[in-house]
């Protein structure tokens, strides 16, 4: 598979498959703590994805990977700490 | 294996050794400067929705969850199109830069129509921004991400442009990468919005 050797292409693959679950897990009417975690899961694997592969800062100062990273860290955070409260 | 060694060998030991930043450093402060308004924004959302999470729950129900997964679908392939104008650039494969562009464009494009589709539909049922919080929330974080859409849309406009009369190349790739990074965030930023605010609950 010469495909999967590109990793653009292999964001590419996993980043579609992600989002289906996502919709499906809408689908199905996924609430609570679980499925909340779960989605802010997946969209950290799905942003890191964007932002090492497409945007390319797999090899870039680690400066850059890092203030990207971290603001995916920090909005999962924030949107995490948000439905912890609203489950008390 | 062995149609590994006529690799290009631009990555020489100095080279390789040394982190490159793709396009200007410029569009990094410029990128990071937005994912930080989008931060608070995705911030103001979810703390809104801790004293108001019955309101949000029952009418996040109302919002097409389809069209806004079929966007995302659209974003990230229109992304990745790009992506391949870059990796075309690399390898200075001319036409391939540009009509990669161009596909990432019409993903942009498809993006907008779908949310004209889901916009007309809301506006047509007489939700407003001041209908209650939540539509205020959806309304106006949608529609901000929906400007960076546009934007970045332009900017793929001037790239398709430039790379139509050959700027990008092997020798230099820079203007690219750098709206090549924009597009990036705008499919970023959705990855993150679409389960905040169509599907957590």
């Amino acid at each position: 598979m010469d495909f999967l050797k590109n990793p653009a292409h292999r964001a590419w693959l996993v980043l579609i498959v992600a989002t289906s679950i996502t919709w499906y897990l809408g689908e199905v009417g996924a609430a609570g703590t679980a499925s909340i975690v779960a989605m802010l899961l997946i969209a950290f694997v799905k942003g890191r994805l964007v932002i090492l592969d497409f945007m390319e800062l797999r090899e870039a100062p680690k400066m850059w990977r890092i203030l990207l990273e971290g603001w995916l860290i920090l909005v999962s955070s924030l949107i995490l700490l948000a439905y912890w409260i609203s489950l008390k | 294996m062995t149609n590994m060694t006529d690799a290009p060998a631009p990555y020489s030991a100095e080279t390789a050794s040394a982190r490159r930043l793709p396009g200007d450093l410029a569009i990094w402060f410029f990128i990071l400067a937005e994912m930080l308004a989008f931060a608070v924004f995705f911030a103001a959302y979810a703390f809104a929705r801790a004293s108001h999470v019955e309101e949000f729950n029952l009418y996040q129900q109302t919002l097409d969850r389809n069209l806004g997964g079929l966007n995302t679908l659209l974003l990230i392939t229109g992304s990745w199109f790009v992506v391949r104008a870059v990796q075309a650039a690399h390898k200075d494969n001319q036409q391939a830069i540009a009509l990669n562009i161009l596909i990432g464009w019409l993903c942009g494009g498809g993006f907008l129509i779908v949310k004209v589709i889901e916009y007309s539909a809301k506006f047509g049922a007489g939700i407003s921004m001041s209908t209650n919080t939540f539509y205020m929330f959806y309304i106006s974080l949608t529609f901000f991400h929906f400007m960076h859409v546009i934007l970045g849309m332009v900017i793929l406009t001037v790239l398709w442009v430039q790379a139509r009369k050959g700027v990008y190349g092997r020798h230099d790739a820079h203007g690219l990468e750098s709206g090549a990074a924009y597009w990036h965030m705008v499919d970023l930023l959705w990855i993150v919005l679409f389960p905040l605010v169509y599907v957590m609950r």
